[in-house]
């Protein structure tokens, strides 16, 4: 077994009195495309946030290509994408291609690559505030690309997408997980979730499931990953600690897509 | 500190400002209009264009580079590009740096516009020569740059940071010997004006258009101003954490 890309161990973050991640275990294997699920405000941002380094954690440690998460030395290494675009909207997608490859000291060439990869190739000189929503949140992803980073860590990154275009950024993703990136990718679309090796359930700030597709379908006993999510949801008990909505029922954002 | 990712920072924001037209062109425009204005305004009263003309080019550029930079940063930290730039290898420094760069140099081609049509066409004069005037003029730009970033930290929106200018500037301004000078001012006000950067700016254009020489107060203001941009840009750069709850 190769060394893990992300360790985590004992994490807990609170947030206005109230705690995000209660004390969270996991592991995310290198060359892997590991999904990360759960209601919304189940964690999974803050959670790549720790991975990140720009979350302040309150116990536990995070453990990112065998350093400190946050660790100077890893932020050329760890790409991260967060859930709204962050890219300037007054520059041209080269252009702001351009500054973050110059951030990292990427090759020339690179720019051209990763454009290519994101399939905005036509887009490369249009100003970002005249792309459409899908568009602007492939710009910023192919932000985070243009470093070559070890381990890229994805917010949601196909929401607003159509299905071909989600198909396309999922074959990248495995495709940089068998060139040896690892991928830490967070999403709301079950059909996203089949194509992980991995997969971890957070709800309410802790791990209801870590395991592969495959076990977690025959751990819930149905064939339908979605239904597998709603069963584990629901029969996880609530923590009264935790516990913030008074409704044990699933977010209304886990939908079938 | 890394001269090329700050290079990178100062060209994406003179990038972005070359896509807004409009506010380059208001930037370099009105600050000549208004200083036409001013001589027209108090063409009846000889001597106070004489006395005012010269301080404004030093509070064009801080105004001006507040609220750009107040904007920009305001930006920058609700649309989530600061924190991802935070997440790469950019110092904060080069950060700081790229943007002093991007804003000095703009601040320059302004002064430089406003001071040719104030020494030019609106006959004020500098004895200590043009190049004293553009030095506090940039010095100022950085003032305002720093400030803007300083309280950029305290505003949730652009409509708050924009009401940032009349609460951190406008009392600059009626204290900075402007209006009134200093020295007949209350002595409580003359007091406070003390501890405003802005009185030391216009203090040293008022000093730059009386004497052809360099003297030790003119120095001294100079130094005070530059004191102030590094002070402010020390406290902004406390409020970009890379860590945040």
């Amino acid at each position: 077994m190769p060394e893990p890309a992300v360790e985590v161990r004992g994490l807990t973050v609170v947030r206005g009195g109230r705690p995000v991640l209660a004390g969270l275990d996991c592991t995310v294997t290198a060359g892997t495309v590991t999904g990360l699920l759960g209601p919304s405000g189940s964690g999974k941002t803050t959670l790549m946030r720790c991975v990140v380094g720009v979350q302040r954690i309150s116990a536990g440690a995070v453990i990112v290509l065998g350093q400190p998460a946050g660790t100077a030395s890893l932020r050329a290494r760890v790409g991260y994408v967060t859930q709204a675009p962050s890219v300037y909207a007054d520059l041209s997608v080269r252009d702001n291609l351009r500054y973050l490859s110059a951030l990292v000291g990427a090759a020339r060439n690179r720019i051209d690559q990763v454009l290519e990869q994101v399939g905005l190739t036509a887009h490369a000189g249009t100003l970002v505030r005249n792309l459409s929503g899908g568009e602007c949140s492939r710009a910023s992803l192919a932000g985070a690309l243009v470093g070559d980073p070890t381990l890229l860590v994805l917010d949601e990154p196909t929401v607003g997408l159509d299905p071909v275009l989600r198909r396309d950024l999922w074959a990248l993703f495995t495709d940089l997980a068998e060139q040896g990136t690892t991928l830490l990718v967070s999403s709301h679309v079950m059909d996203e979730a089949r194509r992980c090796h991995r997969l971890l359930l957070l709800r309410e700030g802790r791990l209801i499931a870590d395991d592969t597709p495959d076990a977690i379908r025959v751990r819930a006993g149905t064939d339908d990953l979605d239904e597998a999510f709603l069963r584990l949801i629901e029969a996880t008990p609530t923590e009264p600690a935790v516990a913030a909505p008074a409704s044990p029922g699933p977010d209304p954002e886990v939908t079938r897509r | 500190m890394n001269p090329r990712r700050t290079l990178a920072t100062a060209g994406r924001v003179l990038g972005q400002l070359r896509h807004d037209h409009r506010t380059v062109a208001l930037l370099l425009v009105v600050p000549c209009v208004l200083q036409a204005l001013f001589k027209y305004v108090f063409e009846r009263s000889p001597g106070v264009f004489d006395r005012v003309g010269l301080p404004m080019l030093g509070v064009f550029p801080v105004i001006a580079m507040f609220l750009v930079t107040v904007v920009a940063m305001v930006r920058e930290r609700t649309s989530g590009t600061l924190e991802r730039l935070l997440t790469t290898p950019l110092a904060k420094l080069d950060l700081l740096l790229g943007y002093a760069l991007a804003f000095g140099l703009l601040a320059l081609v302004q002064s430089a516009l406003v001071s040719a049509v104030a020494l030019g066409l609106l006959g004020l004069t500098v004895q200590a020569g043009v190049g004293i005037v553009l030095l506090v003029a940039v010095i100022n730009a950085l003032l305002g740059m720093a400030l803007g970033l300083l309280l950029s930290a305290f505003a949730q929106t652009e409509f708050q940071a924009v009401q940032f200018m009349p609460a951190a500037l406008l009392p600059q301004l009626l204290l900075c010997g402007l209006l009134t000078p200093r020295d007949r001012m209350a002595s409580w006000l003359h007091a406070i004006s003390n501890w405003m950067p802005l009185s030391y700016a216009v203090d040293a254009l008022v000093r730059a258009g009386h004497t052809s020489a360099i003297t030790a107060s003119l120095v001294f203001d100079v130094v005070v101003v530059l004191a102030s941009v590094l002070a402010a840009l020390a406290l902004g750069a406390a409020t970009l954490r890379r860590r945040t709850a």
